[in-house]
């Protein structure tokens, strides 16, 4: 069952990826729709730092971890800093916040 | 992205792209191989073996469906409704590969090769704006990722570290933050952007208190239907050619 499971979720992965390029082509959305697949990158980041911040059912939502995602806004936004500094700066942070509270 | 680096990559190479995907893969790549670690460990600690997750990891290659598999097998409900929660997952892979495709080459078959590329930090990356995409660096950052993420499910098959040293050294706050510094570089090119990120996230926020994270991710693409109607150049209107400042 669970090598059934794994190479079905492999195969929709796929044919979900495949789908949009294979089947559009070379052709351009239409107008009225790229005003929406503009802001779908917002949206979805947006999301994705939500749902990653807020765990299921709020499970894993803390305030050391807001913390630390305030730390990579600083660092990115005023500092310049690379992706990869401001990320692991957050993630000090995070650790820093929890080893005091 | 700034608008400085986005006309950079308007007069860049195609090589010089592709490897500026891997410069920004190798970060995400980081988060997914931290991520991958634990994913790694809580599929050993389920009785999956050594091989299924890594096999996993190989095949599937997508965090949010390969924990949704796990948490669904781990709950006992059997293989049909794990793949199901895991297809719907990746449903948001369907609009982010049509708005991708466009930009992608070849016949039918190298598009739907190609589009395989698309994993959430690489199609946030090669955004270029006005829902056009850097193919290149799609590529470059993804095949960057790729091995990270089997490779860190390895080591967590076989280090398995505790959800306490995760928890101590803040790893968990790895794919949090590089989706917050993408966010961060995509706002200045998206008018209206942070009304979509905000809908976006009020929705996530919601929606992932009462169902599934995959489920909660879908519902945050509402946040894009603020643009429906809007006007966005394509990539055969001319006021749109190469080199063009992008509106910010």
């Amino acid at each position: 069952m669970l090598w059934l499971a794994i190479f079905l979720a492999a195969a929709i992965s796929l044919l979900i990826k495949a789908a949009g390029p294979a089947l559009l082509g070379e052709r351009e959305l239409p107008a009225w729709s790229r005003g929406v697949i503009a802001l779908l990158a917002p949206a979805l980041l947006a999301g994705l730092v939500v749902v990653d911040l807020f765990g299921p059912h709020w499970s894993v939502l803390s305030w050391q971890m807001v913390g630390g995602l305030a730390v990579v806004i600083v660092v990115r936004q005023f500092a310049k800093a690379p992706m990869l500094v401001a990320v692991l700066a957050g993630m000090a942070a995070t650790a820093l916040l929890r080893l005091v509270s | 992205m700034n608008d400085r680096k986005r006309n950079d990559r308007t007069i860049t190479s195609s090589r010089d792209r592709f490897f500026e995907g891997v410069r920004i893969g190798t970060g995400l790549a980081a988060a997914s191989f931290v991520l991958a670690i634990t994913f790694g460990a809580l599929t050993r600690s389920q009785g999956w073996g050594v091989l299924a997750p890594i096999i996993c990891s190989l095949v599937v290659f997508s965090g949010s469906a390969q924990f949704a598999l796990a948490t669904a097998l781990g709950g006992g409900g059997g293989a049909g409704p794990a793949v199901i929660a895991a297809g719907l997952i990746n449903g948001r892979y369907l609009p982010m590969g049509l708005a991708v495709a466009p930009s992608l080459r070849g016949n039918r078959f190298r598009r739907a090769i190609e589009g395989q590329a698309v994993v959430d930090g690489s199609w946030a990356a090669a955004h270029l704006g006005n829902g056009r995409f850097d193919r290149e660096l799609l590529i470059g950052s993804t095949l960057v990722q790729w091995p990270a993420w089997v490779l860190g499910t390895a080591v967590g098959v076989f280090v398995a570290p505790s959800p306490a040293v995760v928890h101590t050294y803040g790893l968990d706050l790895a794919f949090p933050a590089f989706f917050l510094v993408l966010l961060l570089d995509e706002l200045p090119s998206a008018r209206k952007g942070w009304a979509a990120a905000g809908i976006g996230a009020t929705v996530a926020a919601g929606l992932v208190a009462v169902l599934p994270a995959g489920l909660a991710l879908i519902g945050a693409t509402v946040g894009s239907l603020i643009g429906l109607g809007d006007r966005v150049p394509g990539r055969s209107d001319p006021a749109d050619a190469p080199g063009r400042t992008e509106e910010a």
